[in-house]
Order: structure tokens, then C-alpha cells, then sequence
């Protein structure tokens, strides 16, 4: 037969082909940039959104003595020269500044607070399940008035590393929630209002014109103020989480409408048709299948801007509200010119988001790349 | 009695077929007119037999075919099918298709089958090939157990391909095998009628000749009946029985092969004939070039739609719509002067 010899000479005994996201997976790994973010991104999430209670070394709301203290850097080597296999760091002194009326640390290198790494520190409980007080870092557990503050410490003599990393798992969680309840949004109406047209389309289309066309702050300000301020942080967290999905679901389903629009139309859908398959078979199984890689990339550019949305309003006070820790209420700590001049550490969240979102960029830009295997060759 | 003869055998026979899309404006969508891409069209497929469909690009073939197979809504018309799907005891029943409801027509669909043009652009990548081919299968409850498998297996192999390639994906395959793929498709559900849409127009002219055989084979072995849609009247003259010309959504001209291709009685006919490569390069014809473009469907010229290009033009022609009628016998032609000229096949 001739008509396969193609196929013969280039795979003599592979007879299972190389499945579409085998495909996908080949070309991603060659795009160094991409891997790096997601590598950047999973590493986050592992650390903040799984691990955190492991990898702070104090809890969430630990209270020191130390307040608004100032970073302390990690040493190997003593002011003798003599070189220490274990790190450590300095302890430090309080003194009242005159001038400036105001309390400031001074680094006391007589003090020396090696750091231990698994120690035994404040107890947790893993995944809210298993009790554990096992920490990857801290102070020696035995002495009492030993301390690590790598990132400084706030207001109230919490430790801002520890704080961060917490921060994080609701910043990154909120990103990732509100995406997923984006994608379910944008994907479903969308494919609608593609697929049967008509009334239903023009109301879809027309309300996303309205979410387009309407600034998102003052949309999210609106909603945010419908919360009722007596209700359980969580709560709060899943209605702001649903309130970005809402503001943010119409670009998505503008796009799926678009691919759907498009994709009826292949001679594939019209095969299925011409079968005479249902509405939800096409739908499921030719329409959405073949826009999801696209969804993919869209949603996944799209993470950033629900991270950088909640960190806006929660800085304004419109999102989370402490007790809920985001990289955004930590930023509302410096929402003066003060805390900027006297504690500048307590900017350290926002070299976290730009992180996440450069990485998330980078991820997505090599998602889209890699996951159209046929359009580019 | 050969009248009687002749009803008998017919498969599919459409009547005052139409298809007008609304050409929508504005912000409204308002309709400011229609493209008549399906103008009128009436004619017959009998059993077993293959009915070419020609015309050049626009005039409305792809449109007839995907109105026949119910995946456009026609404006009006009748299309008489003869089914044996919908009779308990497998009688063949003559039924319109447009008066079906939902349910009934997913059942007349198993009888009908549909070969598209593009080889990419009809099989869904992310389907292997095992999939797609047993898609229609799935469509009508026959689940995917065993016997599925062994009807795809079976079906691949009548086409040309091996069976072991069934888990591929179609980006693996050349066009021309995507296309086998295609009619094996087609034939999962063992229609009766299957439409070929250009069904070699995309591939390369050495696999044309291929995949023409293999239609060939199979409609001998299904007993199948086809309409075979293309653009140029060399293709359709290997595999046709009769042909039906079309021009902007009219089908000017009928009849069996031989008569269209040595006797045509419409000048529209004649100057595609006249394009066709002869077998002989000595016998050297003139090409008939006909002047200007095809008729916009959605304004169509007065009278005959051919009537700006046609050189034998009257007066008349530009007046009135000419009448479709039988000249000869099963010989039908939509020209004022088919009797009086004398126009040249080859
Ligand atoms: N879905 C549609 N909406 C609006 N107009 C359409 C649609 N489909 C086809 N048409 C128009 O109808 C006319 C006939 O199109 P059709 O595809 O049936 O032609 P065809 O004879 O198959 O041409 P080709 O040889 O290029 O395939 C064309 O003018 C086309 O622009
Ligand atoms: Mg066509």
C-alpha cells in the first residue's frame, strides 16, 4: 500500500502514537524561560499554599518584643574571622534615638543566635490535620531569648518572613480560585452564547460589554461593600474570590464565544452534525476540547492581574481584612510615608508579587507557545 | 410502465430546493437582503447511482449538498428520501426529510453520510482515529464495545489503511490517507446516500485518481448511491452517471453522462466543457473564455442568471427566467434557445 510509507520509515515499531499534550509537554520543555516560571510558580505554591506552617519559622500571629525591627542578615563568619559551619545571626539592641524620637535597633554582634535547621518550634497543625512542630529553620528551640528575623518584624513584633509566606498561600489560593471560578464562568456562557446564538447571545454579549466598559475598582468597591462586615473571615475570602470571578469572567467569554464561532464551523463539527450528534455532545466533546488550550493560556495570563487585584483592594481596605493575611493587607501596614522611611523591610511582600507575576507570565507565554503543536508547523 | 420503472428506483429526489442566508447590518442585525445561495433546485439521485454536481465556486453546490443532509435549515422545498430506518420491518418508505422531527431524522441520518473537501479541517486533531471513526457509532447508542472495534478495523481496512494505526492522531497521517479516514467515517453507519463534498479537490493530483478508485470500489461494494459535488467537469465525467450543472444557485442543466458530455444543450455547459483537457494533445479546441465574473447571488442579474457571460444571449434572455424543462427525454436544461443551438462537447 502506498499510501503509508510516510508513516512506515519514520516509526517502524512505535504503533501508539504521541498523544496532543505529548506533544504540548515536548515543546514546553525547550522553552527555558517558561520552565523557570513554572518552576518559580510551583515552588510558591509548594512552599506557601501546602507548607507554610513548615517552612515560617514562627506562626502567623507570634508576638515578639522586638517591634518594627529591623532585618537580620545571615553570617557565616564571627568578627574573630573564625568561620562557622552553622549560620547565625546577630542579636540586636534597642535604643531611642534622640533626634529622631523614635525607637531604632543597633546590630549587637556580641550576641551570636546560631540557626537551627528541623528544630522543634511553636506547634501546628499540617493541612489543619496533623499535628507537627517541626519547622525547616529557627532559633535554638532551648534558649528562650534567642530570635530570627530574617525579613524584620512589623507593627507589632511579628516576624515578616514568616508573615509573607503565609501571606502568600491566600494571595496565590485567591489567584487560582478566582480562575478556576473565571474559567467555569467565561467557558460556559461563553460557549453558549457562541454555540446557539439569538437572544441568549445578545444578553451575554451585552453584559460583558457592560463589565468591559465599567473601571474595575469601582465595580469591586461596589460589590466588596455588599459583604456584611460581621462575617466569617473565610467567608469573606470565597465572596471576594467570587466577586473577582464575576468582574473578571467577560473578557474570557468573549474569546471562548469567538473560538466557538469559528471552530462550528470546521468541517469536523459539521461531520458530528451531519450524524446527527446533540447539542452537548458538539459542545463537549468538539467545541470546548478544542478551545481549552486557549482557555488555558488566557486564564493562566490572567492569574496575575486577580493576584495584583486582591493585593490593590486589600491594600485599600476594600479586600481582606486582617485576620486573613494577604501579601495586600500586609502592604496595608505601609500605606504611609512614614512606615516607608522608618521600616522599609515591610515592603518585602511586593518583590513577592512582582515575582509571581512575572513567573506566571513567563509560564503562560510558553503555555500559549507550546500548545498549538499543529498551527505552527 | 418505464416511467413507473424510473420512480421506483429514485433514492432521493428534492423538489423547489432554497437556501437564503440574511445578510444582516448594523448594530441591530438587521436583514438587508438575502444571498440566494440555493435558488430552486430540483433533482434525483436514483439507487446505486452517482450524480455529479458541478459549477464554479459560489454557485451554491456546497449549500445544496449540507441542505440535503439537513445541516443547513432550507428556506423551502422538499427533499424526499426513500428510508428504511423508520419502518419496523426495514421497508424502504419515501418520507420528506423537512417534515422529520428531531428524533426521527437522527434516525433517517444512519442512511446519509457526508465526505467533506478539506482533509485538516474535518477530522478533529484531538481525536485518534479510532475515535472519529467510531464517532457515529457512539452518536446512535452503539456504545464502544467489540463490535465497535471490529467495524472500525473492518472499515479501515476496505479504505486502505492499516489497523494498527487506528490509536494515531490524524496530524500523522498524509492527506491523502486523512482522507480515506474521512470516508471510512462516512460509511461507520452503512448509509445508503453519501454526499462527497469536493472530495478530491484538496489533495494531490497523483492521490486523486487513488481515492477516486477507491470511491468507486466502495459504492460497488455498499451498493451506495453518491452525489459527487466539483468544480470542474473532468472529474465528475469518471465517476458520474448522470451530472447536474449549477450557476448561482440553479441548476441550468441534467442528464446522463454521455449526452451532457457529447450533446450539452446549455452554453454554460459548453464552456466548462470546453475547459475540460483533452485526451488527444493534437486535437487542439478553442477554450471557450466567458466573460466577467460569476453572478453575485445576492443580486443576481434579470432573466437567465447566465445571460451577461452567455454569447449566444437574446433579448429575451435578459427579460425572463428561462423554464426547466425535459428537452429530450431525462435530458432537462433552463435555456430559451436549447433547441435551436448547436453546441459543441467533446
Ligand atoms: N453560512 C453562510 N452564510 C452566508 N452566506 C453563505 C453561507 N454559506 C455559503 N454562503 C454563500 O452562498 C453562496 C454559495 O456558497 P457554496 O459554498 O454553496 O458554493 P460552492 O458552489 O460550494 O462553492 P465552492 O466551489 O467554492 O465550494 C456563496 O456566495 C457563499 O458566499
Ligand atoms: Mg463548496
Amino acid at each position: 500500500m502506498t499510501a503509508n510509507e510516510p508513516n512506515e520509515a519514520k516509526q517502524p515499531k512505535k504503533q501508539i502514537s504521541q498523544s496532543y499534550w505529548n506533544l504540548v509537554w515536548w515543546r514546553f520543555k525547550k522553552n527555558k524561560l517558561a520552565i523557570a516560571g513554572a518552576i518559580i510558580v510551583l515552588s510558591f505554591y509548594f512552599v506557601c499554599a501546602l507548607f507554610a506552617e513548615f517552612f515560617a519559622p514562627y506562626l502567623l500571629e507570634h508576638k515578639s518584643d522586638y517591634l518594627e525591627a529591623r532585618p537580620q542578615w545571615i553570617h557565616f563568619v564571627d568578627p574573630e574571622g573564625h568561620f562557622h559551619l552553622r549560620p547565625f545571626v546577630y542579636g540586636l539592641e534597642k535604643k531611642i534615638d534622640p533626634m529622631l524620637r523614635k525607637r531604632t535597633y543597633i546590630v549587637d554582634t556580641s550576641k551570636r543566635y546560631s540557626i537551627y535547621f528541623f528544630v522543634h518550634g511553636e506547634p501546628y497543625k499540617l493541612f489543619g490535620l496533623i499535628p507537627m512542630d517541626i519547622h525547616l529553620f529557627g532559633p535554638d528551640p532551648k534558649d528562650p531569648e534567642a530570635y530570627v528575623f530574617l525579613f524584620g518584624t512589623d507593627r507589632l513584633g511579628r516576624d515578616m518572613f514568616s508573615r509573607i509566606i503565609y501571606g502568600g498561600r491566600l494571595s496565590l489560593l485567591i489567584g487560582l480560585l478566582g480562575q478556576i471560578m473565571t474559567i467555569f464562568l467565561g467557558t460556559v456562557l461563553g460557549a453558549i452564547s457562541g454555540y446557539y446564538g439569538g437572544a441568549v447571545d445578545m444578553f451575554v454579549q451585552r453584559v460583558t460589554e457592560f463589565l468591559a466598559a465599567f473601571p474595575d475598582i469601582p465595580l469591586f468597591m461596589a460589590l466588596a461593600a455588599i459583604i456584611p462586615p460581621q462575617w466569617s473571615p473565610i467567608w469573606v475570602y470565597f465572596m471576594l474570590t467570587l466577586i473577582l470571578a464575576i468582574v473578571r469572567w467577560g473578557g474570557l467569554a468573549r474569546q471562548v464565544r469567538g473560538m466557538v464561532l469559528s471552530l462550528r464551523e470546521r468541517e469536523y463539527v459539521l461531520a458530528a452534525l451531519s450524524f446527527g450528534a446533540s447539542d452537548r455532545r458538539v459542545l463537549f466533546r468538539h467545541l470546548i476540547p478544542g478551545a481549552m488550550s486557549h482557555i488555558i493560556v488566557i486564564a493562566t495570563l490572567a492569574i496575575p492581574s486577580m493576584i495584583l487585584a486582591e493585593t490593590a483592594l486589600s491594600w485599600l481596605g476594600l479586600g481582606l481584612r486582617p485576620p486573613l493575611t494577604s501579601w495586600g493587607v500586609l502592604l496595608q501596614e505601609v500605606s504611609n510615608v512614614r512606615a516607608i522611611r522608618f521600616a522599609p523591610w515591610l515592603l518585602t511582600p511586593v518583590p513577592f508579587v512582582i515575582t509571581t507575576v512575572l513567573a506566571y507570565n513567563m509560564l503562560g507565554d510558553g503555555l500559549r507557545d507550546a500548545l498549538d503543536p499543529y498551527g505552527s508547523r | 410502465m418505464a416511467e413507473q420503472e424510473r420512480r421506483d428506483n429514485i433514492l432521493l429526489e428534492v423538489r423547489g430546493l432554497k437556501k437564503y442566508f440574511p445578510i444582516q447590518r448594523g448594530l441591530l442585525r438587521r436583514t438587508v437582503g438575502y444571498v440566494r445561495a440555493v435558488d430552486d433546485v430540483s433533482l434525483y439521485v436514483r439507487e446505486g447511482e452517482t450524480l455529479g454536481l458541478v459549477g464554479e465556486s459560489g454557485c451554491g453546490k456546497t449549500t445544496t449538498g449540507r441542505c440535503i443532509i439537513r445541516l443547513y435549515e432550507p428556506t423551502a422545498g422538499q427533499i424526499h428520501f426513500k428510508t428504511t430506518a423508520l419502518s419496523p420491518n426495514g421497508d424502504p418508505q419515501m418520507v420528506d426529510l423537512l417534515s422529520l422531527d428531531k428524533e426521527r431524522m437522527k434516525t433517517v441520518r444512519r442512511e446519509m453520510a457526508m465526505i467533506f473537501q478539506d482533509p485538516i479541517n474535518s477530522l478533529n486533531p484531538r481525536m485518534t482515529v479510532f475515535d472519529i471513526i467510531a464517532e457515529p457509532m457512539e452518536i446512535h447508542g452503539m456504545g464502544r464495545g467489540p463490535e465497535v472495534e471490529e467495524t472500525v478495523v473492518r472499515l479501515l481496512e476496505h479504505v486502505g489503511l492499516r489497523p494498527e494505526h487506528m490509536l494515531r492522531y490524524p496530524h500523522e497521517f498524509s492527506g491523502g490517507q486523512r482522507q480515506r479516514i474521512g470516508i471510512a467515517r462516512a460509511l461507520a453507519l452503512n448509509p445508503r446516500l453519501v454526499i462527497c463534498d469536493e472530495p478530491v479537490s484538496a489533495l494531490d493530483v497523483s492521490i486523486q485518481a487513488q481515492t477516486l478508485n477507491l470511491l468507486l470500489d466502495l459504492q460497488k461494494d455498499f451498493g451506495l448511491s453518491y452525489i459527487f459535488i466539483a468544480h470542474d467537469l473532468s472529474v465528475v465525467q469518471h465517476v458520474s452517471d448522470r451530472v447536474a450543472v449549477m450557476y448561482v444557485g440553479k441548476v441550468v442543466e441534467v442528464a446522463d453522462v454521455e449526452h451532457l458530455y457529447s450533446r450539452p444543450l446549455h452554453p454554460y455547459t459548453e464552456a466548462l466543457l470546453s475547459a475540460v483537457p483533452k485526451p488527444d494533445p493534437l486535437y487542439k479546441s478553442e477554450r471557450i473564455l466567458m466573460q466577467g465574473d460569476v453572478a453575485d447571488p445576492a443580486n443576481p442579474p434579470s432573466g437567465c442568471y447566465f445571460h451577461p457571460r452567455c454569447r449566444y444571449a437574446q433579448p429575451i434572455c435578459e427579460r425572463e427566467a428561462p423554464e426547466f424543462r425535459e428537452l429530450e427525454p431525462d435530458h432537462w436544461v433552463a435555456c430559451h434557445r436549447a433547441g435551436e443551438l448547436h453546441l459543441k462537447g467533446v
